[in-house]
C-alpha cells in the first residue's frame, strides 16, 4: 500500500517538474521574510506564487520587524518586500552600508503616518483639521488624568516618531500616552468611534482603519529635512521637530550573496510593484472582509497574470 | 524487576497515591527551602545589615540618590554587547564554530517537527504557486479525534475519552483543525524534550549535591528573564523561524521538571533506597526501577507544569515564527476580531486541558504500575481509525479539511457583545479606572520614584538578614546592586509598583477564594478547569477588549497580570487549607475552638507556609507577565526590553531582562527564607 502511494507521489513530482520549461538556477530554498501586518502577508503570498510557479523553493519566514537584519546579513533571510521608511528608515540605511543587505527599490505605496482623528471631532474643535485649532481646544480631547491638557495616543514607544519634541516645539498643550501595541491602538479607536467619544492618535497609511472610519490626518506644517536637523528651521526658533511627519518610501529589500544564486528571481523582485489603491483593497478584503490571505493573493495573481509575466521574462524562455 | 517494585511498597506501606490535581499545581520548592535552614548566631543576623544600612543612610544624605548619575554606571551593555558578538559570531570549540553547532541543532530539532506536521496538518504537498498539487492528504480530523478519544479513554476512563471527542470536533467544527495540529506538532515536541533535558539535569544535580544551588539559580534566571531580552542572539544562533521559538519555549517550560525532578528524587524514603541496595540493584537499575518509579507522582507535577508552561508560550513563540494557533489570535487581534481571537484561544486551552489530564492519568498508572491488558487490540483500532477516514477523504474532501461553509462560528455574537459593553458601560468603568489610577496608583508610582536608593537597598538587605541570615543578605544587596550600576533603577521601579499592586489584588481576591472552596471539594474541578482556562488562555485574547474599556496604560496592564497572577493564589489558597493535618483540627475542637477561633489560630498558621509559597509564586507569575503588560503601554522593564529589540540591540535588551530576573530573584529569596523561618516556628510551636 504504502509503496504504491510513494510511487504515485514520484509520478505527481515528476509531471509536475516536467511541466516548466523553466530551470531555475539553484534549488536552495529563497526565504521570504513576512512580519505580521495584512499588507505584507499578502505581498509576499503573491511573490510566493510567482516564485513557485516558475519552479523555485521558497519558504515563508516569519520574523520581527525590527529583529530582520542580522537575518539579512547572515542569510537566514533572502528577500523582504516591506521596509517603510516611517520607522525603519535608520536601521535600512545602516544596514544597506554593510555591504551584505540589498536596497531592491520602491515597491509603489507610499507610506503616510501623522496625528488623526475622526470626523465627528470637527464639531467640538472647529478649526481642524488645521493643526493650530489643537491649541484651543484640547480640553475636547482630555481624559481624567491628562485635563486639562489633551491626551494623544502615539504609537509604541520603541516606533519612535518625535510626538514628545513635537509637542513642546509647537507648544501644543497636549500629553502623549503610548499604545503598547499596534492593535492596542486601534482598539482604543474602536472603542472611541462607538461612542462617538473624543480621540486623537496616531495612524498609519496603508491600514483598513481609515478606510473603515472616516477622519482625517491633522495639517501640521509640512515636513523638510531641515525641521528635524535644524533648529532655526520653521515656527519655533529653537527647537526642531516643529513640523508634520514625513511621509515615506515603502522599501523592497535583499540578502546581497542571493543575487549571485538566482539572478533572474532577483529580477523579478526588482520589477515587483502594486498600486496604493490595489493595497489598499486587498487589505481591506482580508482585515474586514475576513478573507483569507491566500485567497486574495491567488485573486490578484489571476487577474495579473499577464502582468507578473512580463515581471519574468527572464524566466519565460 | 517489575515484582520487585510491587514488593517494596507492599513491604514499605508505601503505595504512591493519586496526585489530586490541585496538589499538581505546586513548583515544589518547600523541601529546598527548609533543607537548607541555617541558624546564625543572633549577633552576625542583625551586625552586616546594621553597618551596611548605616554607611547607605549616611550615603544618602550626601548624594542625589533617586537614582544613580550617568558617570555613575557600568557600562554593562556594552559589555554583554561584546560578548555576545563574540559568542554568535567567534565562539569556537575545536575550530568548530558555536552557531553552527547550534544551527545543526536547530536542523535535528527541526525535523521530527516537520514531519508531524505534515502528518497531521498539511498532508504532503508538491510544487506551489500555480502548480500546487496535493500528493497525500494530512490525517484526517475524524481519525485523529478518534484515536485521541480511545487513547484518552484507555489511559483514563470514559470522561476524559468522551472530552477529548468534544475537543477534536470543537477544532475542527471551528475551522481551526490546520493550525491546531500544527502548534499541536511543536508543543508535543517541546514537551517531550523538556521532559527529558529536564528530568537529566534534575537527576544530575540530585546525584551531585554541590552543583544543584547553581543549577537551581540558572533554571530561575531562565524562567525570569523575559525571552524577547535575548531574541537577538537567539536568532543568530538558532536562525529565524520555528527553530527560535523552539528553543525559546524549552528554555521557559523545563525550569519547573528540573525542580521537580530533584525535589522528587530527595523525597524518595532512605529504607526504599536500603532496600534496592541489599537486593543488589546496580546503580542504574536503582535509579530506574526504583527511584523513578516511587518518585513519579512528584514528577507528575514537573510535567504539569512543562505542558501548562508550554502551551502559554504559544503566542509569544508565534510572534517569533511558531505560526499554528497563536498566530491566529495575533492575526485576528490584529484586525480586532476579538471573536475569532477568542475562538483560537479556547483552542489552545482546549488542547492544553486534554495533554494535562492525558499525562497526569498516563503518570497514575505508570506509578501504580498498572498494566491493562489489551493494548495490542486498542492499538490496532486506533490505527484503523486514523488511516481509514484518511484514506476515505482522498473521495470525500469534507474528511481532510472541514469545509469552510460548513464552519461554525460565535465571532460575530462575541464582537457585539464587545460593543455592547463598550456602548452602554464605558461612563461608569471608566468612573473606576480614574479612581484607581488617580488615587491608588499614579501615588504608589510616584512615591517609588522619589525612594532615596540607598534606603531600599538596606531595608532589602536588613530583611535578607533578618530572615535568612548574612548569605542572604549579601544575594540580595548584590543583585538589588546590580539593578543600581547597570542603570535600570527607574524602570525597575515601574516595574516593582505594577508588579506589587498586581501582586497585592491578586492575592486579596486569590487566597480568601482558594480557602472558600477548599471546604467545597464539589466545586474544585470546576475551578481547576478555570485556572487552567486562565492559565492557558492567551491574555492578549481579554487584554485588548480591556484596553476598549480601559484605554492603554497601567490599569489595563494591572488587570493582565491580575488575571493571570490570581490562578497560582487560588492554587496554593486551597493547597495550604487542604493540606493542615487533621489531628490539629481535631485537637483544636476538642479543646472547645469555635470556627473562627480554629481557622485564625490553627487553620491559618498551619497552611502559613504553603501560603508563603502561593504568594512566591503570585510573585513570580506576575513579574512574568510584565512582558506582556507592556503590550498596552506600560513604562518599565517590559516596555525597556521591547525598545531594545526594535532598535536591534542585544545588550540592553539582555541586561534589561537580567534586571527583571534580579527583582524576581530578589523577591523568591526574601519569601523563600520567610516562608522557611515560618515552617521552622511552626515546628517549634506545634510538634
Amino acid at each position: 500500500m504504502k509503496k504504491t502511494l510513494a510511487a504515485a507521489a514520484m509520478a505527481g513530482l515528476l509531471t509536475a517538474g516536467s511541466a516548466q520549461a523553466f530551470q531555475p538556477e539553484s534549488d536552495q530554498p529563497i526565504k521570504l521574510m513576512q512580519a505580521d501586518w495584512t499588507s505584507m502577508l499578502v505581498h509576499t503570498e503573491i511573490l510566493n506564487i510567482i516564485l513557485s510557479t516558475y519552479g523555485y523553493n521558497v519558504e515563508k519566514v516569519i520574523a520581527d520587524d525590527s529583529a530582520r537584519y542580522p537575518g539579512f546579513e547572515s542569510g537566514d533571510l533572502t528577500i523582504a518586500l516591506e521596509t517603510w521608511q516611517t520607522t525603519q528608515d535608520k536601521a535600512f540605511n545602516a544596514s544597506v552600508a554593510t555591504g551584505k543587505v540589498l536596497d531592491m527599490g520602491e515597491l509603489g505605496p507610499k507610506a503616510r503616518e501623522d496625528w488623526w482623528y475622526p470626523s465627528y471631532m470637527e464639531e467640538l474643535c472647529p478649526g481642524l483639521p488645521d493643526w493650530t485649532a489643537l491649541k484651543s481646544c484640547a480640553e475636547a480631547f482630555s481624559s481624567p488624568e491628562t485635563a486639562p491638557k489633551g491626551r494623544y495616543l502615539g504609537a509604541p514607544v520603541s516606533w519612535g516618531g518625535f510626538d514628545e519634541e513635537r509637542i513642546e516645539a509647537l507648544d501644543l498643550p497636549f500629553e502623549v500616552v503610548h499604545a503598547g501595541t499596534d492593535a492596542a491602538m486601534f482598539a482604543e479607536l474602536r472603542s472611541a468611534e462607538e461612542r462617538k467619544a473624543p480621540i486623537l492618535l496616531w495612524i498609519y497609511e496603508p491600514h483598513w482603519a481609515p478606510s473603515v472610519y472616516d477622519g482625517k490626518f491633522v495639517e501640521f506644517p509640512a515636513y523638510e529635512e531641515a525641521c528635524y536637523t535644524d533648529p532655526a528651521w520653521g515656527l519655533n526658533k529653537d527647537k526642531a521637530y516643529d513640523c508634520g511627519k514625513p511621509q515615506g518610501w515603502i522599501k523592497k529589500m535583499a540578502w546581497a550573496e542571493g543575487e549571485k544564486i538566482w539572478p533572474c528571481a532577483y529580477d523579478i523582485v526588482r520589477k515587483f510593484t502594486v498600486t496604493g489603491d490595489e493595497v489598499g483593497k486587498m487589505v481591506y478584503e482580508v482585515d474586514v472582509d475576513g478573507r483569507t490571505v491566500e485567497d486574495v493573493a491567488m485573486d490578484w495573481a489571476k487577474a495579473n497574470e499577464a502582468k507578473w509575466r512580463e515581471w519574468a521574462t527572464c524566466a519565460a524562455n | 524487576m517489575g515484582d520487585l517494585r510491587r514488593e517494596l511498597r507492599l513491604t514499605l506501606g508505601h503505595r504512591p497515591r493519586p496526585v489530586p490535581v490541585f496538589y499538581a499545581r505546586r513548583t515544589m520548592t518547600q523541601s529546598t527551602s527548609s533543607a537548607r535552614l541555617i541558624t546564625p548566631t543572633r549577633l552576625g543576623r542583625w551586625v552586616l545589615p546594621a553597618t551596611v544600612g548605616f554607611a547607605l543612610l549616611v550615603l544618602a544624605l550626601w548624594f542625589d540618590t533617586s537614582a544613580l548619575t550617568d558617570t555613575a554606571l557600568l557600562p554593562v551593555s556594552d559589555w554583554v554587547d561584546v560578548a555576545m558578538n563574540w559568542l554568535v559570531r567567534d565562539a569556537a570549540i575545536f575550530g568548530l564554530g558555536l552557531s553552527d553547532v547550534t544551527r545543526a541543532l536547530a536542523a535535528a530539532a527541526q525535523w521530527p517537527i516537520e514531519v508531524l506536521q505534515k502528518v497531521l496538518a498539511e498532508g504532503w504537498v508538491s510544487g506551489a504557486g500555480f502548480n500546487k498539487t496535493q500528493v497525500l492528504p494530512p490525517a484526517s480530523w475524524l481519525g485523529v479525534t478518534l484515536a485521541a478519544a480511545l487513547l484518552a479513554w484507555r489511559v483514563s476512563g470514559p470522561g476524559l475519552g468522551v472530552f477529548a471527542a468534544f475537543a477534536g470536533a470543537y477544532i475542527a467544527l471551528f475551522g481551526l483543525w490546520t493550525s491546531a495540529m500544527m502548534t499541536l506538532a511543536s508543543v508535543l515536541f517541546c514537551v517531550l524534550a523538556s521532559l527529558l533535558l529536564g528530568l537529566a539535569l534534575g537527576i544530575r544535580a540530585h546525584r551531585s549535591p554541590g552543583i544543584e544551588p547553581t543549577v537551581r539559580a540558572v533554571m530561575n534566571i531562565m524562567q525570569t528573564v523575559p525571552i524577547f531580552a535575548y531574541l537577538l542572539p537567539t536568532l543568530l544562533l538558532f536562525g529565524y523561524g520555528p527553530s527560535a521559538a523552539l528553543f525559546a519555549t524549552v528554555a521557559y517550560a523545563m525550569p519547573p521538571m528540573v525542580h521537580s525532578t530533584v525535589l522528587a528524587l530527595q523525597s524518595v524514603p532512605s529504607d526504599t533506597l536500603d532496600l534496592a541496595r541489599m537486593t543488589g540493584c546496580s546503580r542504574r537499575q536503582t535509579l530506574w526501577k526504583v527511584e523513578l518509579p516511587v518518585a513519579m507522582p512528584r514528577l507528575a507535577i514537573g510535567l504539569n507544569q512543562v505542558v501548562m508552561m508550554t502551551l502559554n508560550m504559544v503566542i509569544i513563540a508565534s510572534m517569533i515564527g511558531a505560526g499554528g494557533l497563536g498566530y491566529d489570535v495575533l492575526r485576528a487581534l490584529r484586525r480586532l476580531d476579538f471573536g475569532a481571537a477568542f475562538e483560537a484561544g479556547m483552542a489552545i486551552v482546549v488542547l492544553a486541558v486534554l495533554l494535562d489530564r492525558l499525562t497526569q492519568a498516563l503518570a497514575r498508572n505508570g506509578s501504580a504500575g498498572r498494566k491493562a491488558g489489551g493494548w495490542r487490540r486498542s492499538t490496532l483500532i486506533a490505527v484503523a481509525g486514523i488511516t481509514v477516514p484518511t484514506l476515505l477523504s482522498l473521495w470525500l474532501p469534507a474528511l481532510a479539511v472541514w469545509p469552510a461553509a460548513w464552519t461554525l462560528s460565535v465571532a460575530a455574537p462575541l464582537n457585539d457583545a464587545v460593543t455592547f459593553v463598550n456602548q452602554h458601560f464605558h461612563d461608569p468603568l471608566e468612573a473606576i479606572r480614574t479612581f484607581a489610577l488617580l488615587k491608588l496608583m499614579n501615588p504608589v508610582r510616584d512615591l517609588m520614584q522619589v525612594l532615596p536608593w540607598p534606603l531600599l537597598i538596606g531595608a532589602v538587605a536588613a530583611c535578607g538578614g533578618w530572615l535568612g541570615g548574612l548569605r542572604t543578605a549579601a544575594v540580595v544587596t548584590g543583585l538589588a546592586l546590580f539593578i543600581l550600576v547597570t542603570g535600570y533603577w527607574s524602570a525597575a521601579m515601574g516595574s516593582v509598583y505594577l508588579t506589587a499592586l498586581s501582586v497585592v489584588v491578586s492575592l486579596a481576591i486569590g487566597l480568601p477564594f482558594g480557602i472558600w472552596v477548599a471546604a467545597k471539594p464539589r466545586a474544585q474541578p470546576a475551578v481547576q478547569v478555570f485556572l487552567d482556562t486562565l492559565q492557558t488562555l492567551p491574555t492578549l485574547v481579554y487584554l485588548l477588549p480591556a484596553v476598549m474599556l480601559f484605554r492603554n496604560g497601567d490599569f489595563s496592564a494591572l488587570i493582565a497580570i491580575v488575571s493571570y497572577a490570581v490562578a497560582p493564589a487560588v492554587r496554593y489558597g486551597i493547597d495550604g487549607m487542604i493540606h493542615v493535618p487533621s489531628e490539629r483540627i481535631e485537637a483544636a475542637a476538642m479543646s472547645g475552638c469555635s470556627k473562627w477561633q480554629t481557622f485564625v489560630h490553627v487553620r491559618l498558621p498551619s497552611a502559613l507556609p504553603t501560603l508563603l509559597l502561593g504568594v512566591n509564586q503570585t510573585v513570580m507569575m506576575a513579574l512574568s507577565m510584565l512582558v506582556i503588560a507592556a503590550l498596552v503601554g506600560t513604562r518599565e522593564l517590559g516596555q525597556e526590553v521591547f525598545t531594545a529589540l526594535s532598535q536591534g540591540k542585544a545588550g540592553p535588551g539582555i541586561v534589561a531582562g537580567l534586571c527583571v530576573a534580579c527583582v524576581a530573584l530578589i523577591i523568591d529569596t526574601l519569601l523563600k527564607s520567610g516562608a522557611a523561618r515560618a515552617t521552622q516556628r511552626q515546628g517549634q510551636t506545634h510538634v
